[in-house]
């Protein structure tokens, strides 16, 4: 089984995000980078089937800045066998979802693949977004959110999470799926994994080298901090019973909330 | 401003909440506002759009639409697009709608904006603010492309009755079967009349401090105290220990959520956590060690055991209820 995963870099979910200058912007200084968390379930996903059919090969794609390798090595060292680096700093600095799925699409075509992964969402822009856009411009099905996945046959049956559920479906392969988690537990990267990681092959591309000139569809007018939130105050009583007793009656009278 | 379509999601027979949130605030925003809805056996469910200030209501009610096959419903939705011609299209930012509208936005070749929490006219162009980093900060962004798309996140406006009576239209679409490739071989939803945590206007929330599975009922049974419209959510650190579904998980890897009242039982208050419900409109935090971070966000914070707390809560909620 030929898997294709497309991974972003993105701030560690601990990251106190600030304002840049430019006020469109947040502040890089001292921010840790990560392989976007539900990618990780993504990559793990592609290494099981892989595994489960005993042939194939993982392919990582990102489009990123020149840190973003970083990312891809981490893919690598999991087990992925190659890598495809858009390293375009100007590109990326404009790319929304639109642009993204562009340069993920003209990157994979030049891949083996009978599933394409993404995670469902990064956790920066959380747009969830790139999946279904890479879909239509391979003319490939997309699942999205995905929590179970199986393949035989040239087909897959994946479990998918809905609203208050899961809906199981079929679809023939090539296709495009979004990890949710749930869907595994990604492995870490061995030592060893580590020291082959740095052998393996990235191909390093910029969006011009693809053939990609796509606009971005969407304009960032500006980044804004949400009003802080003020410690309010301490419920006070003799035992616990007291306390939900205040609260209750705050709920009640002052917040009108019961 | 030129006209609004709204895509009203159908879900256990009937229209989502979410779609009259939407629909009201289109109609305060001018123009036409035009809303479809597609499923199998549900015409008689246009009316109630009318209520809510659709002027002109579009049905595709066909045993094709069932079950909800994303290709299929995107042609359905692009065919009505054709018709209309809107320069705006509205979607919840449900699951659903999570899964359709950028899939739409692709079938028409424009960009869309996910999880949009306000939208405001500027030289007739729809800008929106929409939470980045799970609620760490905000973008003011624009949708260049026509129409313009957006997915509004459940709770962000109030729907508003009106005089109006919408015209109601049934549309017959034309499948192109040969491009859906995806079969819904079963779809399980749980029987519980419980809101999604998205659209849930209180949701009561455990973490570490519940100790093991068994004590969430004590959280169901305060949700069950405060209504209907009230549900269980619970931390990363709760799910991670598998002591809850990852459905109810609220936070940077979980759901976003913005409920009238958020009550947090034993969880501490990772940033992650913070980021997802701080923008709850009153946040309760109950926890026995009065350092937790959760205190600096809360309105009401009760330092005390959880364990004698929730239950004289749920005691106390039930009789003001009466």
């Amino acid at each position: 089984m030929n898997s294709v995963v497309c991974i972003k870099q993105v701030p560690d979910t601990e990251t106190l995000i600030k304002i840049d200058a430019s006020g469109t912007g947040i502040v890089t200084d001292g921010v840790k980078w990560i392989m976007n968390p539900y990618d990780e379930f993504a990559v793990e996903e592609a290494l099981k089937q892989k595994e489960k059919a005993g042939a194939g090969s993982v392919a990582i794609v990102s489009l990123g800045l020149d840190r973003a390798i970083e990312a891809i090595r981490t893919a690598l060292a999991m087990g992925a066998d190659t890598g495809v680096h858009i390293s375009d700093p100007e590109f990326y600095a404009k790319a929304d979802p639109y642009a993204t799925a562009a340069a993920l699409a003209a990157a994979i075509k030049g891949l083996q693949y009978d599933a394409i992964w993404l995670g469902k969402q990064a956790v920066d822009d959380d747009a969830s977004q790139v999946p279904a856009i890479l879909g239509e411009m391979l003319g490939l099905p997309v699942v999205t959110m995905v929590v179970k996945f199986e393949a035989a046959g040239g087909k897959a049956t994946v479990t998918r999470e809905i609203e208050g559920g899961q809906a199981i479906l079929e679809v023939p392969l090539p296709a495009i799926f979004s990890a949710q988690k749930g869907l595994n537990e990604p492995r870490y990267a061995s030592l060893p994994g580590i020291m082959k990681a740095k052998k393996k092959p990235v191909d390093v591309k910029k969006a011009a080298d693809l053939g990609v000139n796509q606009a971005p569809m969407t304009t960032t007018k500006s980044i804004i901090l949400p009003p802080a939130r003020q410690a309010g105050k301490k419920v006070e009583g003799d035992d616990a019973e007291a306390k939900a007793r205040a609260l209750a009656k705050a709920l009640h009278e002052e917040a009108k909330l019961i | 401003m030129p006209g609004t379509l709204i895509y009203a999601e159908v879900q256990k027979g009937e229209i989502k909440k979410a779609a009259y949130e939407i629909t009201s605030k289109a109609k305060s925003l001018g123009g036409e506002v035009s809303a479809v809805f597609i499923g199998s056996g549900v015409a008689g469910l246009a009316p109630n759009l009318a209520k809510y200030g659709a002027d002109k209501i579009y049905v595709v009610d066909a045993p094709d639409f069932k079950d909800y096959v994303t290709e299929a419903y995107v042609q359905a939705i692009a065919q009505v697009v054709d018709k209309v011609k809107p320069s705006v299209i509205l979607t919840a930012a449900s699951a659903q709608g999570r899964d359709l509208t950028p899939a739409l936005a692709a079938r028409l070749k424009v960009g869309s904006l996910s999880d949009v929490v306000d939208l405001n006219l500027e030289g007739g162009k729809v800008v929106a603010k929409r939470p980045i980093y799970a609620g760490k900060a905000y973008v003011m962004v624009e949708a260049t492309g026509d129409p313009q798309i957006i997915s509004i996140r459940p709770n962000s406006f109030t729907a508003t009755t009106t005089a109006g009576i919408g015209a109601i239209e049934n549309v017959a679409v034309s499948l192109d079967a040969s491009k859906i490739k995806v079969v819904v071989r079963a779809v399980e939803v749980t029987a519980t009349k419980e809101p999604d945590q998205t659209e849930a206007e209180i949701i009561v929330s455990g973490g570490r401090g519940m100790k093991g599975p068994e004590n969430f009922a004590m959280l169901e049974e305060l949700a069950h105290a405060f209504g209907p419209t009230a549900t269980t959510g619970a931390s990363r650190a709760a799910v991670d220990a598998g002591w809850r579904d990852h459905a109810y998980q609220v936070g940077q890897t979980g759901k976003t959520v913005s409920p009238n009242l958020y009550v947090a039982a034993g969880i501490s208050g990772a940033i992650q956590h913070l980021a997802g419900m701080g923008t709850s409109r009153v946040i309760v935090a109950i926890n026995k060690d009065p350092e937790a971070p959760i205190f600096t966000k809360a309105d009401y914070g009760v330092v005390d055991d959880l364990f004698k707390v929730l239950p004289a809560l749920t005691t106390e909620v039930k009789k003001i209820k009466g």
